[in-house]
């Protein structure tokens, strides 16, 4: 298990008071804290390595250069990628899916051919594909959930056909808080010679990831939801696919020669990479990586299963709430309203008691739609929540019962 | 009574409850005795687009006044829109579009003044201003 008082100790802002109370944080599906280490290691960077990476001369670009491309390496590492040039700094899960969708869309989709989600996806892994059919005549198929949260693999292995030319879905839902068995997807996958991109934005903070062992073609995730700065993010793609997708965007940093009759691009990573990117922010996602493996992404795992088992145990026994998704494997999260209040009335009451939970949509319309409900209450876990926050949230559900619905 | 008078006399009541809960009990209270309009108006030229709570407003003339109807699924929403149906209701136009909300700050309501939140109080009350003016320059022309 991990030691919770030395975690907490180790986030200075949760010693925050809001509105005079202290602070209950069950909203790191949305963004999660960060450590003293990295706050520390950003601070530290720009006052003693900072310089634009790659092409200086000098020593501080040395120094710069080595600790993005060390960066590179430690989150090569944390997924256990084949290579650090599989590895793509990105702004974030985003703009992973939105390269993806342009960069492999303008290479291998064509008019008529089927692209897969699921119904649970984020916006952010819907909306990019859409406008990539749009563009090219695809289609976009969707396959639904269940009620409880599932996706049935009879419904994925209907869905396929011989146009198909991708899957993408969400490892873990930030709605609903489902674990996908996104291996037992992209094994049925396989058997048609179907590449798979995963969404892994609420999965790699929460769980020891292996990209090489779920066998997926691209994973994509966020440094803001683990412990890391804003404006970072990943997307791994296996060297074959990322060797034949063209630039997506483009400009200096990415590549080899420019005359005006010709260019030509960079090798992998940097084909990907245009620009300067967040470098600070790629050596904060190292820190809170090695932060988190100094703890233990299985120890990470067993405590948070264990919080969030109570959380929904706790959760379901107040009279009148309804859980979204099921006797699921659940990570993450749970969403659930509770009977004749609205799900804001809930969370700004909440807020006023220093506990912070998201309600609304949480990007996920067609989730919503599936229930037939205008939002939910979400509160959403990480390494440094406790079951006392949890009783908070619990006597805070009972304060909005009584006044919302007496 | 003019919106300025209104918006004192708000402040004034507002100001015997100093804690964030009884002044919440007091605008769920209102959200409870906020009638929905006869009429339906839950359509989607009414609606202010956001995914926290919906609200639909309409606007129209009477004798060179304007009248708000509003509506929305969340209590403390409605209770806003009470308020602010208090204050703007039966206002000319040009008032209505003019106006300083100051009581919206006074009444410690202004954190629910987020630009960011799509139909907050803030895109609430500039979609009321928009129908003043454009009320107020169709009644000008006339």
């Amino acid at each position: 298990m991990i030691d919770i008082d030395a975690v907490r100790s180790d986030f200075p802002i949760l010693n925050k008071e809001v509105h005079g109370k202290p602070l209950v944080y069950l909203d790191n599906a949305a963004t999660t804290h960060k450590p003293g280490v990295v706050l520390d290691k950003i601070i530290g960077f720009y006052t003693e390595s900072y310089s634009n990476i790659h092409r200086g001369v000098h020593y501080l670009s040395d120094k710069a250069s080595a600790a993005y491309e060390d960066a590179r390496e430690t989150v090569r590492d944390f997924i256990n990628a084949g290579s650090a040039k599989e590895v793509i700094f990105t702004r974030g899960t985003t703009e992973a899916v939105n390269l993806v969708a342009d960069s492999f869309g303008r290479e291998f989709i064509k008019k008529g051919d089927e692209i897969i989600i699921s119904e649970m996806e984020h916006h952010s892994n819907i909306v990019p594909w859409q406008l990539l059919c749009q563009r090219t005549g695809a289609v976009l198929k969707v396959i639904l959930f269940e009620d409880d949260g599932s996706i049935r693999m009879d419904r994925l292995k209907k869905g396929i056909t011989k146009k198909t030319k991708l899957i993408s879905m969400v490892y873990v839902s930030n709605s609903l808080g489902v674990v996908n068995n996104v291996k037992e997807v992209i094994d049925i996958a396989k058997e048609h010679d179907i590449p798979v991109m995963i969404d892994g934005a609420q999965a790699v903070q929460h769980m020891p990831i292996d990209v090489r062992d779920i066998g997926c073609d691209f994973f994509a995730f966020s440094g803001h939801k683990i412990y890391a700065d804003t404006g970072i993010g990943v997307l791994y793609g296996k060297e074959k696919w990322l060797d034949a997708m063209p630039p997506y965007q483009t400009g200096g940093g990415m590549i080899a020669n420019v005359n005006f009759d010709k260019t030509t691009y960079a090798g992998l990573p940097y084909k990907f990479e245009a620009g300067t990117g967040n470098i600070v922010g790629a050596v904060s996602l190292a820190t809170a990586v090695e932060y988190l493996q100094r703890i233990g992404m299985s120890n990470i795992d067993a405590y948070e299963h264990d919080l969030i088992d109570y959380a929904e145990e706790r959760i379901a026994a107040v009279e009148g709430v309804t859980i979204y998704g099921k006797n699921i494997d659940r990570c993450a999260a749970i969403s659930f309203n509770m009977k004749d209040i609205h799900h804001f009335d809930a969370g700004s009451i909440l807020d006023k008691m220093g506990i912070a939970i998201r309600t609304g949509m949480h990007c996920t319309e067609p989730i919503m739609k599936h229930y037939g409900i205008s939002g939910t209450i979400r509160a959403s876990f990480a390494l440094y929540n406790t079951k006392d926050e949890i009783d908070r949230l619990i006597e805070g559900l009972h304060k909005v019962k009584s006044m919302l619905n007496p | 009574m003019r919106i300025n008078e209104i918006q004192d006399e708000i402040i004034e009541e507002m100001d015997a409850l100093d804690d964030w809960m009884d002044k919440y009990e007091y605008l769920i209270d209102l959200g409870r005795n906020f009638t929905s309009p006869k009429e339906n108006i839950k359509t989607e030229d009414h609606a202010l687009k956001g995914c926290q709570s919906e609200v639909w407003i309409r606007a129209e003339m009477k004798d060179d006044r304007i009248f708000f109807t509003a509506d929305s699924d969340s209590l403390i929403t409605r209770g806003m829109l009470a308020l602010l149906l208090r204050v703007l209701n039966g206002q000319p136009p040009k008032d209505v579009a003019d106006s300083d909300l100051y009581f919206i700050d006074k009444i410690g309501l202004s954190t629910n003044l987020s630009p960011s939140r799509a139909n907050g109080l803030a895109s609430i009350i500039k979609q009321i201003k928009s129908y003043a003016s454009q009320l107020n320059a169709d009644n000008s022309e006339k």
